[in-house]
């Protein structure tokens, strides 16, 4: 008979049995060992349907098409750019995928994106992830030229964003920031003034840090209540 | 008759120093930990999937496991050379080949996995110690695995065969045998084993067993380092 | 977005909230290496080093025969920062050793006599090697400090009736002068401000950088500029005072 060995939104260790039967599957961070189900990665355990899952609570960014990231111009070249998207290897930002205007072949490339830039753009392509290409054209795609980048684990965006984005826009609200979070961890704030700026990492820390716990929303709401007064 | 044994620290033939670990040792790394057994300490760190280099060294099928070892120089009496040894090297490699069988790189060719085992105090059973530490690294990196793998020396002292030799046992009797073994618990499978001295294919038979017996214990460690890291804080609450 | 750091430090701002002069909570933690005569961890914020101190005798230099010596190494473990690579030690690794050697060594905090065991023939010889276990900026303060500590907490090794060591550790201490001791402060350029203690992210946009060591006399002991971008007298003068009120921030901490 099969049966769920553990419950949903717990936390699973690798190796341990998460199931035992063939009525359930495995997908992603669960493997079928004969008879049962066992967990591959430390992570929350998700049942879909049939399907067993692990989300991950730490790991690096894989890459996916679709995924809007934040990238780091890493390299110039003939006829587009190189960007590091925190995989393992760089990204290809094209010359006709940089921008919705016209770019003349013999166009200096540096004056639209330079080393050390940061790009918000958009996974179009991958291959056994070792080539990717990236586009900057769409809506919210672009140049990020002002305010601070930081770095988070790829695996707690869902909760920086929240449901529907509530985290998100409690963040923005309170901060006056524009803020825009990669699937791949780089988060961009830019605000009036840095004190802004640095209330919303620090906001940040603090979902990262407790982003397996119940009720963070209301966590990070009285801690940004909290802060706004004191500055 | 012989005489009873006895073991330097008061230990019964078949416990195991006291053990600690603990997860995020090291900030910046994508996954870390530290594995203690009585004296000795390890710290693991891993990072990556990031991309080989020198490129002649990739693999098209899947990613690779690069292990570094190495003693500080001050962990151990004399005081040690800073910089790699062939005794590092070489542990370097039997730990990679003790976790590879756990892990599956298929899904990241042409990567590597870098995994970085210091041993910061030294009272023998350093690379069983490295490998407990590095099997929490690889899991708190996210890396993928069937199992923690976990290790521990069993050995032979003075005709008795025990668990987790320390130094002063390693170097006691005549003939002491020092044998680290890493094992996949749950499925009992060996993926290290090495044998330096002397020893019956009997007593060899009851040290293996013990070392399984043993594995399992230091895998329930390891488990409970992972939940400390993420449940302790709901449940205190 | 490439002059973040230029214009926060332009405004008297730090990446993370604190003043220009401000340091990050440090810590120091001794004996945490039992096989080692001497050893400590500093962590200043994220960053973290640890040092150990081992002691071994050997034939003293023709010109000062009743002298002991010392050596300082240093490497930057390759987990410690994803730039960091194994193999043989970097230049900033031996810069970094150099340095601290070179402020342990002209304070004269180590009294070398009292390492004399027999004149001409034999001395001690105190290795202090520094290892790098997370890199998040100052990694000179925090290995100088860490070397400090670790000397600190050191005791002499016994030896038998011929001189030879034994692994064991006598009760007295390494003849350490107190007051000779020198602390490690980098003083940090960017755009015109001078600060103190970056994270690694304010480093790495660095222009210039002094190194100072400081006697808890108040004297200095060594300096280091690095950094391509030229000094004047009046910032260097600046950047001795706030290395000086920053060690002395840190004595207190090393007690």
């Amino acid at each position: 008979m099969s049966k769920l060995l553990v419950e949903e939104r717990n936390l699973v260790i690798p190796g341990q049995e998460v199931a035992t039967g063939i009525d359930y599957l495995p997908s992603v961070g669960t493997a079928r060992e004969g008879e049962n189900i066992i967990a591959t990665r430390v992570g929350l355990l998700t049942l879909k349907g049939r399907v067993l899952k692990v989300i991950p609570l730490r790991g690096k960014y894989i890459p996916k098409v679709g995924d809007t990231v934040i990238g780091r111009i890493s390299d110039v070249g003939m006829s587009g750019w190189r960007v590091n998207i925190g995989w393992a290897f760089v990204a290809s930002l094209r010359l006709a995928e940089a921008s919705e205007r016209f770019i003349p072949r013999d166009a200096d490339l540096t004056n639209y994106f330079d080393v050390g830039e940061y790009v918000a753009c958009k996974i179009t392509r991958t291959t056994v992830s070792r080539y990717i290409d990236v586009t900057a054209k769409g809506p919210g795609l672009r140049k990020l030229d002002t305010g601070r980048i930081i770095k988070c684990d790829s695996s707690k965006v869902p909760r920086i964003i929240g449901k529907k984005g509530s985290m998100i826009s409690m963040l923005k609200e309170a901060s006056d920031c524009r803020i825009m979070v990669g699937q791949n961890g780089i988060v961009w704030i830019s605000g009036q003034d840095s004190d802004k700026e640095l209330l919303v990492e620090k906001t940040i820390r603090l979902i990262e840090e407790r982003s397996h716990e119940h009720g963070l929303t209301d966590v990070v709401s009285k801690y940004l209540e909290d802060n706004k007064q004191n500055g | 008759m012989a005489k009873a044994f006895k073991r330097n620290d008061g230990r019964k033939v078949d416990e195991m120093r006291p053990m600690e670990a603990k997860l995020g040792v090291v900030k910046s790394a994508e996954g870390s930990a530290m594995f203690k057994a009585g004296k000795t300490i390890a710290i693991a760190a891993v990072r990556g999937p990031r991309e080989v280099v020198p490129a002649h060294k990739q693999r098209a099928d899947r990613g690779l496991l690069r292990c570094t070892y190495d003693l500080l120089s001050f962990s151990v009496n004399d005081r040690k050379r800073p910089g790699p040894s062939r005794r590092s090297s070489e542990i370097g490699m039997v730990i990679e080949n003790a976790l590879l069988p756990a892990m599956d790189l298929s899904d990241w060719p042409y990567t590597s996995v870098d995994l970085y085992v210091y041993i910061t105090q030294a009272d023998a059973g350093t690379r069983c110690a490295g490998i407990n530490a590095a099997a929490l690294a690889l899991a708190d990196a996210g890396i993928p695995m069937k199992e923690l793998v976990s290790a521990v020396a069993v050995g032979k002292v003075d005709g008795q065969v025990i668990v987790d030799i320390d130094k002063h046992e390693e170097d006691q009797g005549e003939f002491p045998t020092d044998i680290p073994v890493a094992m996949m618990p749950n499925s009992g499978k060996v993926t290290l084993l090495q044998l330096d001295g002397k020893i019956t294919k009997d007593e060899l038979n009851s040290a293996l067993k013990l070392a399984e017996k043993s594995c399992k214990e230091i895998q329930e460690v390891q488990k409970q380092a992972i939940r400390a890291k993420y449940v302790s804080k709901e449940e205190s609450k | 977005m490439k002059d973040y750091m230029k214009s926060l430090i332009n405004d008297e701002k730090r990446f993370d909230g604190r003043k220009l002069n401000e340091f990050r909570n440090v810590s120091v933690t001794n004996n945490v290496s039992e096989n080692a005569e001497g050893s400590a961890i500093v962590k200043i914020g994220d960053t973290e080093v640890i040092a150990g101190v081992k002691m071994a005798t050997t034939v003293p230099y023709p010109d000062s025969p009743d002298d002991g010596t010392l050596m300082v190494t240093a490497e930057f473990l390759p987990m410690a920062n994803p730039d960091f690579s194994a193999g043989p030690p970097s230049i900033q690794a031996i810069e970094l050793a150099r340095v601290i050697d070179r402020g342990i060594r002209e304070s004269k905090m180590v009294d070398m006599k009292k390492l004399c065991i027999t004149k001409g023939e034999l001395v001690w010889m105190a290795f202090i090697d520094l290892y790098i276990i997370n890199d998040d900026g100052n990694l000179i303060d925090a290995a100088a400090l860490a070397a400090i500590a670790a000397l600190k907490d050191a005791f002499m090794p016994k030896l038998d009736k011929e001189n030879k060591l034994l692994h064991e550790l006598s009760s007295k201490k390494l003849p350490i002068i107190e007051d000779r001791v020198p602390l490690t402060c980098t003083v940090f350029k960017i755009g015109k401000n001078l600060f103190v203690d970056p994270v690694l992210a304010e480093e790495k946009e660095n222009d210039a950088r002094i190194s100072i060591g400081i006697s808890s006399e108040g004297d200095i002991n060594s300096m280091q500029k690095g950094g391509i971008t030229a000094l004047t007298l009046d910032e260097i003068d600046q950047a001795v005072e706030l290395a000086k009120k920053a060690t002395d921030d840190l004595r207190k901490i090393l007690k």
